[in-house]
């Protein structure tokens, strides 16, 4: 079953048409990669999905439920969670206070076992519990923006470029998390520049290019493709 | 901690004994504090920079002002007209709160500057075809509050003790105050508490999270006007004749100086600005006068003149030398730190 689904889905900023009418669907369980250069229009598609977007036009469905017309928020409390694009950590609260802001929407009893659950993912996290999340590294900012969406115990976990400004040590270690993740049951949809450690790690992939979804498929087969070798994974086919 | 309570309740005797006046200033000075604290909920926890908000101190003052006074012949309770004032004026918070929810920083300040300034002008107009205000003649004549057979406008003695007028506000204002204090604190450690602190730091990542930025930003409005409504109906009681005059623009700058000064974000650094710049321009009255002619014989510089400069320079100082205010809250401090020693 669809988990998330998107149909002529449209981003406009002032005259400009960042995204041009594309269709997506996202199935419960898998980890799609939403991939593409600078500028297509991937990042703008996440914000629409995550109703961040302003102006925008087509239909979105979310597990069966038309949210078109759903505002962030409550998107995010319908379990639809996303990690920003830089991070969007707290800078001036702490790693605790930041990851509680993760559950804010919660209720329930599990939110301190989830948080040590966090810390068991991030050891670095917990050593840092104090601190505030202004003055971690990047990489710590990166986790704890994933440990805050976990905590909201999402359906479907939606990032945007986590390997951004990362060292590649870091990075590695990130889509390790984020495959564990999703072995643990979370749907996720993972925008990235990277395309070859996106689609090593992703079951399904899209690839955009201004503004439409040119190709899609198996991550492991467009791995193989030539024109996105080319494009994408810096390898030259020609000769 | 009994020992300030102890002092605070023998506090206005002793003031008495220099003069009602100091009592005056005191209730003042309480009048400011609670002001200062609601504009504390907007500026300090939400981050919206409100340069109007005189003008629920206003709203709350004339809803008093009209609902007990000979101006339309109606008398009502002060409990009922007191939390009536809290209602209109958050219900004008929610009012200024609604157009400007997608501005933010200098366009609010505009925005909010613009609508303290129509308050007061509609105040000064409304004399006219309808007089409903009486103009900028303002309304006299204002109740006093009255609980049960006492009156606040009269001395009883008790205990042995002279309980005049001012004394009785004091502690209806200290016990007012008390419970700000404790909403206050309960607020800033709730989850709107959170929610305000997310909205300030990140409105995109405070959303993500499931928080209704526009309702929670609403609600900052509505809830730190609802202060300033009290205080103005607590204004009106006291004084006993409100105009448009005493709700001008300055009015609202000083409330922000006092937030501003004495730390954003911290109850107890707000009350310590609010209390300063209360007192310290009365101190000023009574000293620079004095001061000018014994050194020089005759007075040069009008003790307002020298207000506003110490007032100025008091700024200036405390901005360069403690830019999270006299007393800055906990996170501001942090920001403060993560700022120099980030060499970005």
């Amino acid at each position: 079953m669809s988990i998330l689904e998107a149909q002529g889905l449209e981003v406009h900023y002032g005259g400009i048409r960042a995204v041009k009418g594309i269709d997506l669907h996202i199935d419960a369980g898998e980890l799609v990669c939403l991939i593409g250069a600078n500028g297509a229009g991937k990042s703008s598609t996440l914000r629409a999905l995550a109703g961040l977007a302003a102006d925008t036009a087509g239909r979105v469905t979310y597990v069966g439920r038309d949210i078109t017309a759903l505002p962030a928020f409550e998107r995010a409390r319908a379990g639809l969670a996303m990690v920003p694009e830089g991070r969007g950590v707290f800078a001036q609260l702490s790693v605790d206070e930041n990851l509680r802001m993760g559950a804010y929407a919660r209720r329930d009893e599990g939110i301190a076992a989830d948080r040590e659950e966090v810390f068991t993912l991030f050891p670095r996290l917990r050593e840092r519990r104090h601190q505030t999340g202004g003055t971690l590294s990047g990489g710590e900012q990166q986790m704890l923006a994933l440990g805050r969406a976990l905590l909201s115990r999402p359906k479907l976990l939606m990032l945007d470029e986590p390997s951004m400004g990362l060292a590649p040590l870091v990075v590695r270690r990130i889509f390790e998390v984020i495959r564990d993740i999703n072995a643990r049951g979370v749907t996720v949809l993972l925008v990235e520049q990277n395309a070859k450690a996106a689609l090593q790690l992703a079951t399904r992939a899209y690839v955009m290019e201004s503004g439409l979804i040119t190709l899609e498929g198996e991550a492991r087969s467009l791995l193989d493709d030539p024109k996105v070798r080319e494009a994408y994974l810096g390898e030259s086919i020609a000769s | 901690m009994v020992l300030v309570a102890l002092a605070l309740l023998a506090l206005p005797f002793a003031l008495a004994g220099a003069g009602t006046t100091w009592v005056r200033v005191t209730n003042l000075a309480i009048l400011f504090i609670l002001l200062s604290l609601g504009l504390n909920i907007v500026v300090g926890f939400a981050g919206l920079l409100d340069l109007g908000y005189i003008a629920f101190y206003a709203v709350g003052a004339y809803v008093y002002a009209l609902l007990a006074s000979p101006h339309f012949g109606i008398h009502w309770p002060f409990w009922v007209i007191l939390p009536l004032g809290a209602l209109v004026a958050a219900l004008f918070g929610a009012l200024l709160g609604a157009p400007t929810l997608k501005l933010r920083g200098d366009y609010l300040a505009i925005v909010t500057l613009g609508f303290g300034e129509i308050v007061r002008i509609f105040l000064n107009n409304l004399g006219s075809p309808v007089n409903i205000t009486n103009g900028p003649r303002g309304i006299a004549r204002i109740d006093a509050i009255r609980i049960g057979e006492l009156s606040f406008a009269r001395t009883d003695s008790f205990l042995g003790l002279d309980f005049s007028g001012p004394i009785k506000y004091y502690f209806l204002l200290l016990a007012m105050l008390v419970a700000v204090i404790f909403i206050n604190l309960r607020l800033q450690n709730s989850r709107i508490g959170r929610a305000w602190e997310a909205v300030r730091e990140d409105e995109i990542a405070a959303r993500a999270m499931g928080i209704d930025t526009t309702r929670i930003k609403l609600l900052a409005f509505a809830m730190g006007a609802s202060f300033a409504g009290v205080a103005g109906g607590m204004f009106a009681a006291i004084q006993g004749f409100i105009s448009p005059e005493s709700f001008v623009l300055v009015e609202s700058v000083m409330v922000l100086s006092m937030v501003v000064l004495g730390g954003m974000g911290n109850i107890w650094g707000v009350i310590l600005g609010a209390l300063l710049l209360s007192f310290v321009p009365e101190l000023l009255r009574y000293t620079v006068q004095p001061l000018q002619q014994y050194f020089f014989g005759r007075m040069l510089i009008d003790p307002e003149v020298i207000r506003m400069l110490i007032f100025g320079f008091a700024l200036v100082l405390v901005m360069s030398f403690r830019p999270g205010g006299l007393w800055p809250s906990a996170v501001r401090k942090r920001e403060l730190a993560a700022r120099s020693e980030d060499p970005a």
